[in-house]
């Protein structure tokens, strides 16, 4: 883990002696805290899963989403400060308009994805500012087909098979390489999805979480919920293979 | 109305001395903008009936006299539940179906399960259309607005002064004085017993009264109905004309002096 | 779009000085844990204001303060606000940050009514000062907010309560309580929020106020001075309640000495 640079971690722009940025890495710590959240792309489109922790028992489910829509065929889903991934998806809606008023075409992955990793990388270079504290997955439908890209804190951005952020990544990602994500259906992956957050949901440290799902599909190319009925058998599918896992324990 | 239009002259002179907004001083420093409509959308007609509301136009973009644009669709969908038809200016006309797209595209986003119904699409069009009829610069269009969102028909007007008007039938272009009375006649007060048949039969009636009177309408037209099952667009389609009494007018077709 | 033209600043100075935590000084600093402290204290400028309690039932939803004043030659401060005919809200924090966001919801309000002829949906009012509040966390030169909110409104969705923090995060809430003591209102409503939904707007009022009682201190006791209620719903319009037009709600409550004699005796015979 990164350590404490005495005096040159104060500031964004200010590099320690061995050439590092600290506070950006502290921002990632952020994302690091915060919930789980995957993306998965496969043939027939992409999903989006967030293990989305649950503070209170006087909050209203399926209130206060935290996957968002950026233009009718993108998604994205954030980790980190949510303060901050809504500022990043508000940037990511205001380039999607831009780009369409410009164009009269939906703005591709790689575009909105490399206009907003743009600005995110802006807050990164003075003192004046503070880097996002949040990560996006970006997920959407365009001409070449299904794209997931991921944003983090320091600007950078790739495009991805599959990709986890926030406290479970490890076992997340171990969990997606696992998967044959070019063989698999969207259905399937909506359920592995599910599968997967609850697998590396803990238990003893968090203890509630509602699971947000949602998908671009090839067939509507819009970014949506996934159905509730879906919804509801790939959680219970994710509840079930989580009890078998601890009965073979 | 008609309005002074002729794409070949720079002369601002409006044959019928109705031009709304006279725009055409360049002096004391007012910027002038562009005032004169090229490709133009004539006639429209709306009416409300039984499952909700019907608008229909035909496919012409006319330049100047010339039947230019001969498949160009005057009728677009917003949302769900919403349709929109113009008459005047083709680009206009684009620029508010980007616009109103954009509007629906950030509605859809926001993902609160509110609707965008008819009327505040209709508000938010008559804003736009006397905002810029303030600055001078209006958009070169009337609008028929119709809609059917949780059990309301819904049918208004809106041009390019800004001019608002709801009523249960509506047309545009010289559809405004040949088709009105007709509309008029058969919907009033039979808004609610008017059957889909009985407007399909009305609409394609008035339209061919129109194709026959009105020298920028021809004889592809396009239905829009707005009914509890949303939106519905058809395909370009002609009716049945009759000509044949043009045997016996003297300087018509073959027949000679 | 805007781009970003940053003011140079002279965070520089500070450096070398020696604070009990250097992390803590500016808003563009992030703690080695991935915190940043400056927003975390202007949560803490929320629990300076007294209590607020929202909750709400399928039909109404409903705000409770306790107000303040600074002597007794001097009126108890405001806190409640109407924004509009369907959304009103409770502050706790500094007011006069409360009064430039409740200015900016007015705005969005009649912005909505002007260019929709719609009242603005909840969901869209609160997430404008939310989005707001987070530029405000992020520039170096400003702060954060120092104020909280309760907002609650009525659209065609039916009620709705939310809560606003200064670090810009919301969530809509069954019941919540922010301010000086909420824990204590927080614990009474997680225990009763169940029986909100099918409540009526007496009930609501009762479990509110008998919230907003739980955060008094020792000797002190809600009365027509010191309370106000807002209520919104179908078929009502947001309004304040206070005053004198209170008693008949601090009548509803039960098992308290609410200071007001006979007459809560009596409303609680026929209870």
């Amino acid at each position: 883990m990164s350590s404490i640079g005495t005096g040159y971690d104060l500031s964004v722009s200010t590099y320690s002696p061995d050439g590092r940025v600290f506070q950006v890495e502290y921002a990632a710590k952020a994302v690091d805290n915060s919930g789980t959240v995957i993306g998965l792309r496969v043939p027939e489109g992409i999903v989006l899963a967030v293990e989305k922790l649950v503070q209170s028992k006087l909050l209203v489910p399926k209130s206060n989403r935290s996957i968002q829509t950026v233009d009718t065929h993108i998604g994205v889903a954030t980790a980190g400060l949510l303060a901050d991934g809504r500022h990043i998806v508000n940037r990511a809606r205001d380039e999607a308009e831009s780009y369409r008023d410009i164009y009269r075409v939906p703005i591709s992955g790689k575009m909105i994805a490399d206009r907003v990793g743009h600005y995110v990388q802006i807050y990164t270079l003075y003192s004046s500012v503070r880097p996002f504290g949040a990560s996006a997955i970006i997920g959407t439908f365009d001409l070449d087909g299904p794209q997931l890209y991921m944003i983090e804190p320091s600007g950078v951005y790739w495009g991805y098979h599959g990709c986890a952020i926030g406290k479970g990544k490890q076992v997340a990602k171990t969990e997606i390489e696992k998967l044959n994500l070019d063989k698999l259906s969207i259905v399937d992956a909506v359920k592995q999805a599910a599968r997967i957050i609850y697998a590396v949901h803990d238990e003893a440290k968090d203890k509630e979480f509602e699971l947000e799902l949602s998908w671009v599909t090839a067939q509507n190319k819009r970014h949506e919920f996934v159905p509730a009925d879906l919804a509801a058998e790939a959680e219970r599918l994710a509840k079930e293979s989580l009890n078998e896992e601890m009965e073979d324990d | 109305m008609e309005w002074n239009f002729d794409p070949f002259s720079n002369n601002s002179f409006n044959h019928y001395g109705n031009n709304p907004i006279n725009a055409s001083h360049s002096a004391g420093g007012i910027i002038q903008r562009t005032q004169s409509p090229k490709v133009w959308g004539g006639t429209t007609l709306g009416v409300v009936y039984q499952d909700g509301v019907m608008l229909a136009a035909d496919t012409l973009g006319s330049w100047g006299q010339l039947a230019r644009y001969r498949k160009e669709e005057r009728l677009y969908p917003v949302g769900n539940f919403t349709a929109i038809a113009y008459a005047g200016d083709m680009s206009d006309f684009q620029y508010t179906k980007h616009m109103l797209d954009s509007l629906m595209i950030k509605e859809y986003y926001i993902n609160d399960d509110h609707v965008l119904s008819t009327p505040h699409v209709y508000e938010y069009l008559s804003r736009v259309m006397y905002h810029r009829r303030t600055k001078m610069d209006p958009l070169w269009n009337t609008f028929i607005v119709g809609g059917y969102n949780n059990g309301e028909r819904f049918l208004g007007y809106v041009d390019l002064l800004g001019t608002t008007y709801q009523s249960s039938a509506i047309s545009t272009g010289l559809g405004a004085y040949y088709a009105q009375p007709i509309l008029r006649k058969a919907v009033e007060g039979r808004e609610g017993l008017l059957t889909e048949a009985e407007a399909i039969e009305l609409l394609n009636s008035c339209m061919r009264v129109l194709f026959y009177r009105d020298c920028k309408v021809i004889n592809s037209i396009q239905r829009a109905k707005v009914t509890a099952a949303g939106v519905e667009i058809t395909e370009p389609y002609s009716v049945s004309s009759e000509w044949g009494f043009g045997e016996g007018v003297r300087g018509f077709g073959s027949q000679k002096q | 779009m805007k781009s970003i033209t940053p003011p140079s600043n002279n965070k520089g100075l500070y450096i070398g000085v020696l604070f009990r935590n250097q992390y803590d000084n500016d808003i563009c600093t992030w703690s080695p844990q991935g915190r940043i402290h400056q927003i975390e204290y202007a949560l803490e400028a929320v629990k300076q204001g007294s209590a607020a309690v929202g909750l709400r039932s399928k039909t109404h939803a409903i705000l409770l303060v306790l107000k303040r004043s600074s002597g007794d030659l001097s009126s108890y401060q405001k806190k409640i606000i109407k924004i509009d005919d369907h959304i009103g809200i409770a502050i706790a924090g500094l007011t006069s940050d409360a009064r430039v966001l409740s200015n900016f919801m007015r705005t969005q309000a009649m912005r909505s009514k002007m260019l929709f002829n719609r009242p603005l949906p909840v969901y869209r009012i609160v997430s404008a000062i939310g989005d707001k509040a987070q530029t405000n966390t992020q520039h170096y030169g400003g702060r954060p907010y120092g104020v909280g909110l309760l907002i609650v409104g009525y659209d065609e969705k039916g009620p709705h309560l939310y809560e606003f923090a200064p670090s810009g995060n919301f969530f809509e809430y069954y019941a919540m309580s922010i301010g000086a003591r909420s824990q204590s209102a927080k614990t009474y409503l997680e225990k009763h929020y169940e029986s909100f939904a099918d409540a009526t707007l007496d009930e609501l009022v009762r479990h509110g106020l008998h919230a907003l009682r739980d955060t008094l201190q020792q000797d002190k006791e809600i009365d027509t001075q010191n309370c106000s209620v807002g209520v919104v719903g179908e078929d009502q319009k947001f309004e304040t309640i206070e005053g004198d037009r209170l008693q008949r709600y601090l009548d509803l409550l039960d098992g308290g000495d609410t200071g007001q004699g006979g007459e809560t005796v009596e409303s609680m015979d026929t209870e």
